[in-house]
């Protein structure tokens, strides 16, 4: 395990090493994520500058909810989101030289690819992170931090995990990567806003099959102290974690089931 | 140290547009055979034939649909990281080194990847570079490399963790007459110094010729060849070509023991057995010769024949 991490570091070292030798190109890709990402928050403030609240949320409320989602989702882009390449490898055959090396494959293919650039998301993230908790002027108590320091990396599993789920599906189709987004870049934008929002299918679709409500909106309900508008079970609250573990142990098994249907590629 | 046994695998194939139909493709169907340990085995047939599916079941990339394979006294696909630490592998087309990387780094990233012993990989590494003269690419990155360069560091990349065996898909593809060269050279030494056991698939008669001495052919998915190369030719390849240039074209020749196979203008072509010596001398007789060339089959013409042989 630790030694997997040293190998992770060493291999993604040297891919951040070779980016930075092109240091305006980097500069320029890493403002441009960071310019993208804060244009997107624009738009939460342009529907509060016509509605005070959004069903029982205020803006600082929704900030909250948006930079959980956003910065775990950033930090997932980060660490996993070179899965979107991989379809690619798979239509070229070039998924044949993971598989004649000592290592799981989904270890190799995430730590091959990696784009240093997609940290501008999380520090935009982190901005409305800090606007959000400025502006509802918590009391700090032992629980609200735990809550927030362990639904980053929480949401982080649960967001990796949907994302290799979505990538299994291009051993079979080959190229499954936009259905995948829908999920991944579609799935964050819907976890950004409260769920009692949306319509009463997409809600217990987001809670009980692609478990995005996870990320942000049941932490954030405890950590706001703000009874569920929908009156479901407090519990849930603090189900996260245990989401995390079976949403990994799912995506796990997609991917062993899915590398055993690999077809390769001719020549 | 490789044991196959009634080996198979298809495709399931879905064509068309509107109404999908379901067709199978038996890529290869039931080969066996072994290889002990040491050898140095070609193995061969047309594009399609099912070479490049039997290397990828033998090293874990693919699950066979029936049959037993054995390699190292493993199951490639169900143990295929432990496999993977005993056995190299290179294609021709395909790139493990990273692109971006100048080549020593990708070395360093495999020896931490296979975990080899730093003593081990100093040793490796030296004679790698001494017999494949990488020295002077050593730290442009991969993209720069040209096709010879970046072969031999693939070579390089496949043997740093002392593999028992070697799996090698056209090593010699697109490379020069120097390169081809200076690859089998690599490969002969690896084989006798450090007995590693090479398998190796080609479309280049020299690559077997000058390395192998067991060949297998395969074609449309069926072993079709198992055994030495001098054997092959014996058998397929007796038969052979004398092209010769007439002063001024005539009908097609009639000499007795050959059969004139194509006309050009004064340039015919005739296929015979036998020595060639009496076969020109009654060409001489017939009409005035110029000039005259003896040409072999090539490995493509006499699988063929084996083909049809078989049929």
């Amino acid at each position: 395990m630790v030694e997997s991490v040293v190998l992770w570091r060493r291999l993604v070292g040297a891919q951040v090493r070779a980016q930075l030798q092109y240091r305006v190109s980097f500069a320029l890709d890493l403002t441009g994520a960071f310019l993208i990402s804060f244009v997107d928050f624009l738009a939460v403030l342009v529907i509060f500058h016509n509605v005070p609240t959004l069903g029982t949320w205020n803006v600082h409320e929704v900030a909250l909810l948006y930079a959980l989602s956003t910065v775990s989702f950033a930090f997932t882009d980060l660490l996993v989101g070179h899965l979107d390449l991989f379809p690619q490898k798979i239509r070229d055959g070039n998924f044949d030289i993971l598989l004649v090396r000592p290592r799981s494959t989904l270890y190799q293919v995430i730590a091959s690819d990696f784009q240093l650039r997609r940290l501008g998301k999380a520090i935009q993230g982190t901005a409305v992170f800090v606007f959000a908790l400025q502006g509802l002027q918590l009391h700090w108590t032992a629980g609200r931090v735990a809550m927030l320091v362990v639904t980053i990396p929480t949401a982080v599993v649960i967001f990796a995990s949907v994302w290799v789920v979505g990538s299994c599906l291009s051993f079979w189709t080959t190229d499954g990567g936009e259905f995948t987004n829908a999920f991944t870049y579609g799935g964050t934008f819907l976890a950004q806003y409260p769920i009692d929002i949306l319509a009463v299918w997409l809600r217990r679709f987001l809670a009980y099959i692609v478990p995005l409500a996870f990320v942000a909106y049941f932490p954030a309900l405890y950590v706001l102290d703000k009874p569920d508008p929908l009156g479901l079970p407090t519990a849930l609250e603090f189900a996260a974690p245990l989401v995390a573990v079976a949403a990994a142990l799912v995506a796990g098994t997609a991917w062993r089931t899915a590398v055993r249907h690999y077809r390769s590629a001719g020549g | 140290m490789i044991e196959v046994e009634r080996l198979s695998k298809q495709f399931v194939v879905r064509r068309g547009r509107v109404r999908r139909e379901r067709v199978v493709v038996k890529a290869v169907r039931e080969i066996s055979f072994n290889v002990a340990r040491g050898e140095l085995l070609g193995y061969l047939g047309p594009n399609g034939a099912g070479k490049s599916t039997t290397i990828k079941m033998l090293t874990g990339i693919l699950v066979p649909s029936s049959g037993r394979v054995s390699v190292a006294g493993l199951d490639p696909s169900r143990r295929r990281v432990e496999l993977a630490r005993r056995i190299g592998a290179m294609f021709g087309q395909r790139v493990q080194l990273w692109w971006d990387l100048p080549l020593a780094d990708s070395f360093d990233l495999l020896r931490h990847i296979y975990r080899v012993p730093a003593d081990r990989y100093r040793a490796n590494l030296a004679r790698f570079r001494e017999v494949l003269e990488l020295d002077p690419f050593l730290q442009t990155p991969v993209r720069q490399l040209s096709l010879g360069q970046r072969i031999r560091g693939e070579l390089t990349a496949a043997m740093l963790h002392d593999p028992e065996l070697l799996f090698l898909d056209e090593p010699t593809i697109g490379l020069d007459v120097v390169a081809k060269q200076r690859v089998r050279e690599f490969l002969v030494d690896i084989n006798r110094e450090r007995g590693v056991t090479v398998l190796l698939t080609t479309h280049d008669l020299g690559d077997i010729e000058r390395l192998c001495t067991r060949l297998l052919v395969i074609d449309r998915g069926t072993l079709i060849w198992d055994g030495g190369i001098a054997e092959l030719r014996e058998r397929y390849g007796s038969e052979r070509t004398l092209v010769v240039d007439l002063e001024e074209p005539v009908p097609p020749l009639r000499i007795e023991g050959a059969e004139v196979e194509r006309v050009e203008g004064p340039r015919q072509w005739l296929r015979f057995h036998g020595p060639a010596a009496d076969l020109t001398a009654r060409v001489a007789q017939e009409a005035r010769l110029v000039d005259l060339q003896i040409t072999e089959p090539d490995i493509e013409e006499i699988v063929r024949r084996i083909y049809s042989a078989g049929n």
